[in-house]
């Protein structure tokens, strides 16, 4: 059942990033080169987005559990520290580079546009690394907090 | 100077509040954030366990340009980048959302929708570093 709502889910976040020209990675550079002939689209995106957004999540915060009964995973994290800031601009870097962020870079996947392809897989490669570096780390620290406590509460 | 020819403010808007509800969604049924840099790389650790909603909603994202075709034929992209250049801003994106939490969707749609001071200062800083390197690019190399 859960898997059912999140196809769906994924599947129209997939068609809005469609239908909002996101997935091109033209519209993008446009929307970064200020200097040049500004395309403003993506802020129009970001604006519709946020606002269902933040009516969803006013309401989402005081559910105590999901429709289905789950339990609701929000982000618990608060501090700005240094792996956000550094891994933040690294990741606006290869953003302005390629035109792609994760989720348009999937779905240009799916719709077999070869640029998108060699990214994914680049991407997931990059992801690799930082969970490789992340467990060495763990080892190293001996943390005494378990993996599956401490990582996924951090994600945004 | 805004470029009137390739601005599209009503599909944008349009596409934008369609990501708003999908996040929507996925938050108030299942109780999960739609980041998707988080869901992909939640994949990459077999330690938490729950595979099947993360590969649900990613071939929900893959499934959307054919399904899209069901209903119009979509604008062919305009990619400018070098298959090296892809490889290079593919590992800065994969590595710099695990290592900052999150991406456009995750820190950007979803952490601006819950007001988190944490997103913003990451959104400003992928906006910050988008705008410096096309900057860099497009006029100066």
């Amino acid at each position: 059942m859960n898997a059912v709502w999140t196809f769906l889910a994924g599947l129209l976040f997939g068609l809005g990033l469609i239908v909002s020209g996101m997935t091109d990675p033209s519209k993008i550079i446009g929307f970064l080169d200020i200097a040049g002939a500004w395309d403003p689209s993506l802020a129009f995106v970001m604006g519709g987005a946020v606002l269902v957004g933040l009516v969803a999540f006013r309401f989402a915060r005081r559910r105590t559990a999901s429709f289905l009964g789950g339990a609701m995973h929000l982000p618990s994290a608060r501090q700005i520290d240094r792996p956000l800031i550094i891994g933040s601009l690294a990741f606006g870097v290869g953003w302005g580079l390629a035109g792609y962020c994760p989720g348009p870079a999937v779905v240009a996947f799916g719709a077999g546009q070869e640029q998108a392809v060699v990214f994914v897989v680049a991407m997931i490669a990059g992801m690799a690394l930082y969970e490789a570096e992340d467990r060495l780390l763990h080892a190293r620290r001996r943390r005494r907090i378990p993996r599956e406590l401490s990582d996924v509460a951090g994600d945004a | 100077m805004i470029d009137w020819t390739h601005f599209t403010p009503w599909s944008s808007l349009a596409g934008g509040i369609m990501i708003g509800t999908a996040a929507a969604m996925l938050v108030l049924v299942n109780g999960r954030i739609a980041g998707i840099a988080g869901i992909i790389g939640g994949l990459l650790r077999p330690a938490t366990g729950d595979m099947a909603w993360r590969l649900a909603f990613i071939i929900g994202l893959l499934v959307a340009p054919p399904a899209y075709l069901i209903v119009a034929e979509p604008m062919p992209p305009t990619i400018a980048a070098s298959y090296p250049m892809m490889i290079a801003a593919g590992l800065l994106v994969g590595a710099g959302t695990r290592y900052g939490s999150g991406c456009t969707s995750g820190h950007g749609v979803c952490g601006l929708s819950r007001m988190s001071p944490r997103s913003l200062m990451a959104t400003l800083m992928f906006m910050a570093a988008g705008f410096a390197t096309v900057f860099i690019v497009r006029h100066l190399v």
